[in-house]
């Protein structure tokens, strides 16, 4: 897993609640074997119509906006536990999520892929909204070490919370497979006592 | 004192981390082909071995087609998946139920009627739908393909405790008011996203009543409101419902399970981060109208208002007006299958409605069996001869138009009636409206060709 430290960049807003696994990446584009090439298919039904061609007026499509940084409504991530919804947007190149509400194994998918999910009220969600609709050009700064979030000019900005765990895999790119091997011990010991 | 869910987790923790998360043991690990080829890939990159083969059972559900299961897959792709599903499984010594073996189907219907599923015990699979198993109390929840290769390695996994809920429904169901009636009410009423964080256990009369099939359907859908699952407390349904089934312990041990199993219900004053409290006797059979699960409304209601803009563009998605109705509204495309409502119960309730009817012309029906099992059981009860004489179309098993990852899918613009579990914009195709249902509701708008009122009509 890539580490991940800090983050400036411009944001792509993306103001729908609910957003379900299934808009990140519909289920046709399921079959593949490995992880990589979903990117290509990230909204794919909302960023294309039935012919192709691109829906203009969706954020991913209008090159005003730009970035790293996937600002999103509420209750982003819901729905079916599919994997590919976080490879799909790493591999189109988003590093952050932020949203007021994050669906629970949305939310372990991402930080098992280095792309840091941030939760934050609804209405620093709101706010950011404005400022990123308003001036597309405004850079956004993610600090995990310091777990702060603002804009370059600081005039936005609000710290996150992230489990001290899953923060140190990020910042180190590690993830859990090695931590639980390391346990085999104690799990084979506990599988002895059963209960 | 300890809650059902304090009870299973609390002696699954193998170890924890200071300011962390816990290290829980999984007993059970069920995996399907499209959240494990990575998985497998991820080991076999890092040169680790599966922990315990013996712990995992494999069934092809998703891809597989719904015709002509004898023949060989027709889409590569597809294809490609259940080969190296089937390869996977043979390599590493796990049990695979693949396509043509009698005990195929939906993960979380086979699981089930195999007595693989049982009261007390840590499940999980790479399919958020995994909630299902908490029907006979054990925790089960799904979990990413990168969670799968953890399993894998180490038959453990990760995780923060979640905080828990209790959903308690009391008094008597109306008529024609089905256990999926239930679940669709009770997140029309707290929404998509109130069990977020937490882990949710149903109680009162109504789930104390309820068949171990009508648990199922309930607890299924637990993750359409957020929640990481669902779980009822066991008890004799419970029981009956598991005696004999292939993998459910035997003999002494069955005495010995059962006096702990036994031991698994809430304590009497044990208490839940969150609760809410529902009265039977306004559940009405329920139909959605929008483009996620919350989005319900009993049947003759009228689609709500609302100024959001996501609300907005739902009803856009859907086609239809805040105000309406829908009754009487005509329909094309009826579903009857997925693992929410796919068990024979729910072919059973629709085989009383259909008896001595003819569907409507306009209407596509097709009723997906969720296992080899169920197959036969329609077929062993006479069912399939009340279908096939009122027009419906039975097809072989599998996940099907819930998610149309195979050939079933509903056209552009199209609205079906679904018993499945999920709305969501494209989920039975591209562009096709989703309208969740019971499977009697489904049944009696295959047959009128529109959507009407059931309860009407029982009473």
């Amino acid at each position: 897993m890539e580490k991940f430290d800090r983050l400036i960049s411009r944001a792509v807003p993306l103001a729908v609640d609910n957003v379900d696994t299934d808009q990140i990446i519909p289920a046709r584009f399921l079959k593949a074997t490995d992880k990589k090439g979903f990117g290509d298919n990230v909204f794919r039904d909302w960023r294309y119509d039935g012919e192709d061609q691109p829906i203009p007026g969706f954020p991913l499509n209008d090159s005003t906006y730009d970035g790293q940084i996937l600002v999103a409504g509420d209750n982003f991530g819901c729905g079916s536990s599919r994997e590919h919804a976080a490879w799909a947007l790493v591999g189109y190149g988003f590093k952050v999520v932020i949203s007021s509400y994050f669906a629970d194994i949305f939310k372990g998918n991402s930080l098992n892929n280095g792309l840091l999910p941030i939760q934050v009220s609804p209405e620093f969600l709101e706010r950011l909204f404005d400022a990123v609709k308003q001036d597309p050009s405004t850079q956004l700064v993610v600090d995990l070490e310091k777990q702060l979030l603002r804009t370059e000019d600081k005039t936005l900005q609000i710290n996150f919370e992230i489990d001290p765990y899953k923060k140190m895999c990020l910042i180190n790119g590690y993830d859990d497979i090695d931590f639980l091997i390391s346990k085999k011990d104690k799990i084979e010991a506990f599988e002895t006592k059963k209960y | 004192m300890k809650t059902l869910f304090d009870k299973v987790w609390d002696s699954h923790v193998v170890d924890s981390v200071t300011d962390g998360p816990q290290v829980l043991y999984i007993d059970t690990h069920l995996i399907h082909e499209v959240t494990s080829p990575q998985a497998f890939q991820e080991l076999e990159e890092r040169a680790i071995p599966i922990f315990r083969p013996d712990q995992i059972f494999a069934t092809a559900d998703h891809n597989t087609p719904t015709l002509n299961q004898h023949l060989p897959v027709e889409d590569p792709l597809s294809r490609k998946q259940l080969q190296q599903l089937s390869e996977n499984c043979e390599k590493h010594g796990i049990s695979l139920f693949e396509l043509g073996h009698m005990n195929n189907g939906i993960v979380h219907v086979m699981a089930p009627e195999q007595g693989i599923t049982q009261p007390g015990k840590t499940m999980v699979c790479g399919d958020s739908h995994t909630s299902t198993h908490g029907a006979f109390g054990a925790i089960a929840f799904g979990i990413g393909t990168s969670q799968v290769a953890q399993v894998f390695a180490s038959q453990c996994l990760l995780l923060t405790k979640p905080k828990s809920m209790r959903v308690t429904v009391n008094g008597d169901l109306a008529p024609g008011v089905l256990p999926k009636d239930v679940i669709l009410y009770i997140i029309s009423q707290i929404g998509t996203n109130a069990g977020t964080g937490y882990f949710c256990e149903y109680a009162g009369d109504v789930f104390e009543k309820m068949s171990m099939e009508g648990r199922m359907t309930v607890c299924n859908m637990s993750i359409e409101m957020g929640a990481r699952g669902g779980m009822i407390a066991p008890d004799q349904t419970t029981f009956d419902y598991m005696q004999g089934r292939p993998y459910a312990p035997k003999g002494e041990e069955w005495e010995a399970k059962l006096a702990y199993w036994k031991s698994l219900p809430t304590d009497s004053g044990a208490s839940f981060d969150k609760e809410f409290h529902f009265d039977a006797a306004d559940i009405k059979p329920m139909i959605t109208y929008g483009t996620n699960p919350g989005m319900g409304m009993g049947l003759g209601e009228l689609i709500p208002n609302s100024d959001d803009a996501s609300f907005k563009k739902s009803l856009d998605y859907m086609g239809l007006e805040a105000g309406s109705n829908l009754m009487e509204m005509p329909i094309n495309f009826v579903f009857i299958g997925s693992c929410t409502n796919s068990r024979i119960e729910d072919f059973r309730v629709a085989a009383d409605y259909i008896k001595g009817k003819r569907k409507a012309d306009n209407v596509t029906a097709w009723l997906v069996p969720g296992s080899k099992q169920v197959e036969s059981q329609i077929d062993r009860e006479g069912l399939r001869d009340i279908f096939t004489e009122a027009g419906f179309e039975i097809r072989q098993p599998g996940c099907s138009a819930c998610l149309a990852m195979n050939d079933d899918k509903i056209p552009q613009g199209e609205y079906c009636v679904s018993t499945s579990n999920r709305n969501f914009e494209g989920r039975q195709g591209q562009g096709a409206r989703t309208i969740l249902a019971s499977p009697l509701v489904a049944a009696a708008t295959a047959i009128e060709g529109k959507i009407v009122d059931v309860s009407k009509q029982l009473n």
